[in-house]
């Protein structure tokens, strides 16, 4: 573990650089993580390019929401500069800041156009969307599945993907046992 | 006067029996979600507690979409504060997090130890083979909503198609192809919105 001195301005900028990339994060929190990149490794040598890696490899692995990883980053940062109470300090900041600005628009905007449903521009945003939302559901599967590039050896993953998509479209089997099968699937090195 | 989409579903949807209900729900779907939340959250909320239709489901899941912000998140936050207000919206996202969180914490302790091994490797990537699946279906399942939308299937098939090739092909920046495809379809559904 590497050591560094973080002071009290050093914590608050922490905090004031996920606050602002908040509104950023169109698409979610991941299309920011260059820019943390830049400031956590680069600018300010907080974090050791590994940690970095593994912050965003450990939350994509753990279930729950993939913001995460911008906790793991803070709880690294808290590390590097002292202990577990550090660590835990770094942690709020940068969940917390990647998270206050965007989450008071997004209840204000809800509230707001929950209390104006009927409004005709309310109603022709939610239905002109739709097919956009559809799509970018099935985009993202596609970017997900073909992570690894296009190369026909990746076939034996492309097929798990393809049976799990037909399986969770056409039945009801819990999803958890198709993760464990696509676990066990992995474990052996089938796929 | 309520809108079509809320009269059809009225008799069908129930809701959060308490704020404990709703923290309780959320906590266990966001521990189920490996790779991604959204098709946990589909398939409970809207085909196992009906607490939403589909339509409302993609409702809500635009705004979800085109805020900044996680879009899980986001989509907890405007769930939590339709049932309950800003109490809702505050319980539904300590739900999200809570647990996880100390998951995710539990992981980072344990992961020095495990990072190298090849087999716990592989299961990650046959987990993520699923996720994507679980992805995709979801998004499948939302197109028969479409079926009921005001601008006619036609269009609404023309402009999902656009938006998956410029997405997932062509890598459009998303912000872009929101504009442009989301603008085409928000004008024409408030034409034939009008009264």
């Amino acid at each position: 573990m590497n050591t560094i001195v973080l002071q009290a301005a050093d914590w608050l900028s922490l905090f004031v650089h996920y606050a602002s990339l908040s509104l950023l994060c169109v698409g979610g929190a991941i299309t920011t993580a260059p820019d943390m990149h830049r400031f956590l490794v680069q600018e300010k040598a907080w974090l050791t390019d590994p940690q970095f890696s593994a912050s965003i490899a450990i939350a994509q692995a753990a279930p729950g929401p993939n913001v995460l990883f911008t906790a793991l980053m803070g709880w690294n940062v808290g590390l590097n500069a002292g202990g577990l109470w550090t660590a835990a300090l770094g942690m709020v900041l940068c969940l917390g800041g990647i998270m206050l600005p965007s989450s008071v628009l997004v209840y204000l905007t809800a509230q707001w156009s929950h209390r104006n449903r009927d409004l005709r521009a309310v109603r022709a945003f939610k239905q002109g969307m739709a097919p956009l939302v559809v799509a970018l559901l099935v985009a993202t599967g596609w970017i997900l599945a073909t992570a690894n590039g296009y190369a026909w050896a990746n076939w034996p993953a492309w097929a798990v993907t393809l049976v799990t998509t037909l399986v969770v479209w056409r039945t009801r089997v819990h999803l958890l046992w198709l993760l464990g099968a696509g676990a066990v699937l992995g474990w052996f090195g089938w796929i | 006067m309520s809108s079509p989409s809320e009269a059809l579903a009225a008799p069908l949807t129930a809701r959060p029996k308490s704020l404990t209900d709703l923290f309780v729900s959320f906590t266990l779907l966001a521990l189920q979600g490996f790779g991604g939340v959204l098709a946990v959250v589909q398939r409970e909320l809207v085909e196992n507690k009906r607490w939403m239709t589909k339509e409302e489901f993609i409702e809500e899941w635009a705004v979800a979409q085109i805020m900044p912000g996680p879009n899980v998140i986001n989509l907890s936050i405007t769930l939590g504060a339709r049932y309950f207000g800003l109490r809702g919206a505050l319980v539904a996202l300590a739900g999200m997090l809570t647990f996880p969180l100390l998951v995710v914490l539990a992981l980072a302790l344990v992961y020095a130890q495990f990072a190298a091994n090849p087999q716990v490797a592989g299961a990650l990537h046959g987990m993520g083979a699923v996720a994507a699946g679980l992805i995709t279906a979801t998004g499948l399942k939302l197109s028969s909503a479409l079926k009921r939308n005001v601008m006619g299937l036609a269009l609404c098939v023309a402009l999902g198609v656009a938006a998956f090739v410029t997405i997932a092909w062509l890598k459009l920046p998303l912000a872009w192809v929101l504009v442009v495809l989301g603008g085409i379809g928000c004008v024409t559904a408030y034409r034939k919105l009008a009264p």
